[in-house]
């Protein structure tokens, strides 16, 4: 297994398409005023005169990026999560998805992770608001690795996708050497048929070390990852769901309209078995450093395993 | 423009509004208003300004045009299809379950529309994001867009006129149907958007004003348009809501109201009269 990287998936992303753009010359990129944070702005210096700063207008950086798809080009447009799709989510709508144009929306700086600038620019809805959209494919990468892989899925992939990232610098644990990435597969990072966890984005790792700490305790929990949360992976879910009759889903969301109502759609109509939702329940949050509000919102690895040892009953 | 030339267009803006009215009298419902105030400027934009081709709508060297006031496309439906793009009879089956024509413009199913619009605002922005990339391809295409005076109430409007002067879109060109009437009422009224020159001025604009419905004075300003430099234009046309049907024009009313049988019926029988003296007039 390679080095872990710490890294924020938002730098991932940037890089990733730095490296994209060097062999495809369709790619360009927008940004709000917000370069050096999504972290567009390293594609702005390597790839000047196909980046462009829209200001702090998302609704037109919306359009402007749909009438450039209109004639061929890839554009990518970043802002904050709470920007890009609360913002402009009625030009992402009927600017982007309806006619089906190939723009890729990143919204970064998603979930409390985004710490201490507090409430207002802690998107907690995105996924339940991009997800609602027909059409529109909806990633959550988890790690640098996979934030990597993703970004050049979807810049592949010909039709409107929503990229959550995150500000958070977190660990990778995939191994380089032998990830595969795969739009709408999801992955199953370990075994174990006591209770199936499915996890998403930054929290997967929080719920990867919590399986393995069960492990001692004799708890053996599936741990799932869902990268991409529309179309999402209605085969694994179901097998999980028969396989061991209870899930827990994990996300830096709401959980109102988020992975666990995704989960849940796919479980209701197939398998239906108990689901318990770990992820911000339902309420604004607050100015903190990441760490800090990520363990206030019983989303790190002791409060994952605690709900893990509860749903088990051991 | 001579004469006879001129005579085409006023004919031809004549069945277009001819069309407008055939589609909402049988979609029974839809904004014959401003489908008759903005035939003329899609008329000439179709027949004399823009390079198309109605056998290859798609071809990527084309022209372009968005209408970013997208309820009046039952005038522009009866443009592209008196251009070749798709056939009349579509227009008496517009907004029916299963039609090619929505009830917005639907760049996904109709041939000849460059952009799906409807929600007022966002028209404006996706043709600029056209001409950047006319601009990035080096590219010597021109991308047309019709904003309605209401519509330019919305921010988004702003955003995409501040947006198109700092990248000196020149290749660009803002028309606005000024026909005076929104759904609540007056424009002024309603929205106050005077002074309108002086804003897309200060906004970086060149700016003409004109009779939207004089075909010689939107030739003026287009190809005065052609030469302006390093920004764009925004040709502000004053026109009657309505235009070309007599019960029609000037009345709020008819904003988002389809024609009934015998306001159908009268409104072709004025639309005929006019075709017939403009073909009979040599």
């Amino acid at each position: 297994m390679a080095e872990t990287v710490l890294k924020a998936t938002r730098e991932s992303f940037g890089e990733a398409l730095c490296e994209l753009a060097e062999t495809n010359r369709d790619i360009v990129v927008f940004d709000a005023d917000l370069a050096a944070a999504t972290k567009t702005g390293v594609f702005q210096k390597a790839f000047p005169e196909r980046f462009f700063d829209c200001g702090i207008a998302e609704g037109n950086m919306i359009g402007v990026a749909a009438g450039m798809a209109a004639a061929g080009k890839i554009p990518v447009a970043a802002s904050f999560a709470m920007f890009a799709t609360g913002r402009a989510f009625e030009q992402i709508r009927n600017s982007v998805a309806y006619p089906e144009l190939n723009v890729k929306i990143a919204g970064s700086h998603a979930g409390i992770s985004t710490g201490e600038d507090g409430a207002t620019h802690q998107c907690i809805e995105d996924i339940a608001i991009m997800r609602a959209i027909p059409n529109m494919m909806v990633l959550n990468p988890a790690d640098h690795w996979e934030m990597k892989a993703a970004t050049k899925a979807a810049l592949e992939y010909n039709g409107p996708v929503y990229i959550r990232l995150g500000r958070l610098a977190i660990p990778s644990f995939n191994d380089p050497d032998t990830y595969e990435f795969e739009l709408g597969k999801g992955i199953t990072l370990h075994e174990g048929d006591d209770v199936a966890v499915i996890a998403t984005g930054l929290v997967v790792n929080e719920a990867l070390k919590a399986v393995k700490e069960l492990e001692a305790e004799g708890i053996h929990a599936r741990l799932i990852n869902i990268h991409t949360i529309k179309p999402i992976d209605r085969e694994i879910i179901i097998k999980a769901a028969q396989e061991t009759g209870r899930i827990i889903t994990v996300e830096e969301h709401n959980v109102i309209g988020g992975l666990a109502d995704a989960v849940s759609e796919v479980v209701t109509a197939e398998c239906p078995v108990k689901i318990t939702r770990i992820g911000v329940q339902d309420c604004f949050g607050f100015s903190g450093p990441a760490w800090e509000l990520l363990d206030k919102f019983k989303l790190t690895q002791p409060h994952i395993a605690a709900v893990i040892r509860e749903v088990v009953g051991k | 423009m001579d004469s006879s030339e001129m005579k085409q267009l006023r004919i031809l803006a004549a069945k277009a509004r001819k069309g407008a009215i055939l589609g909402t009298y049988h979609a029974k419902s839809g904004h014959p208003g401003g489908s008759l105030s903005a035939a003329d400027i899609f008329t000439y934009l179709y027949f004399k300004e823009m390079n198309v081709d109605p056998q290859n709508p798609a071809w990527e060297d084309r022209d372009r045009f968005v209408l970013s006031k997208g309820h009046c496309c039952p005038s522009l439906y009866a443009v592209l299809a008196l251009k070749g793009f798709f056939d009349w009879d579509e227009l008496t089956v517009l907004r029916h379950v299963g039609a090619m024509l929505q009830g917005h413009p639907d760049m996904k199913g109709t041939p000849g529309i460059d952009m799906s619009t409807g929600s007022l605002g966002q028209g404006v922005s996706a043709a600029c994001g056209m001409a950047l990339a006319a601009k990035l391809d080096k590219k010597d295409y021109r991308v047309y867009t019709v904003l309605g005076d209401g519509e330019v109430e919305e921010g988004q409007v702003w955003e995409a006129a501040m947006f198109a002067s700092h990248h000196n879109l020149d290749n660009l060109v803002v028309f606005v149907d000024q026909n005076g009437l929104q759904i609540d009422g007056p424009v002024e009224v309603v929205g106050g958007i005077e002074p309108l020159d002086k804003k897309f001025e200060a906004f970086g604009f060149e700016v003409f004003k004109i009779d939207g419905h004089d075909f010689a004075q939107i030739e003026d300003a287009l190809n005065k348009a052609r030469n302006v430099k390093g920004k764009p234009t925004a040709i502000l046309a004053k026109t009657v809501k309505g235009k070309g049907v007599s019960f029609m024009e000037n009345q709020v009313g008819w904003h988002g109201v389809a024609p009934n049988k015998e306001q159908y019926e009268k409104a072709t029988a004025e639309l005929d009269a006019e075709i017939k003296r403009l073909e009979g007039a040599c």
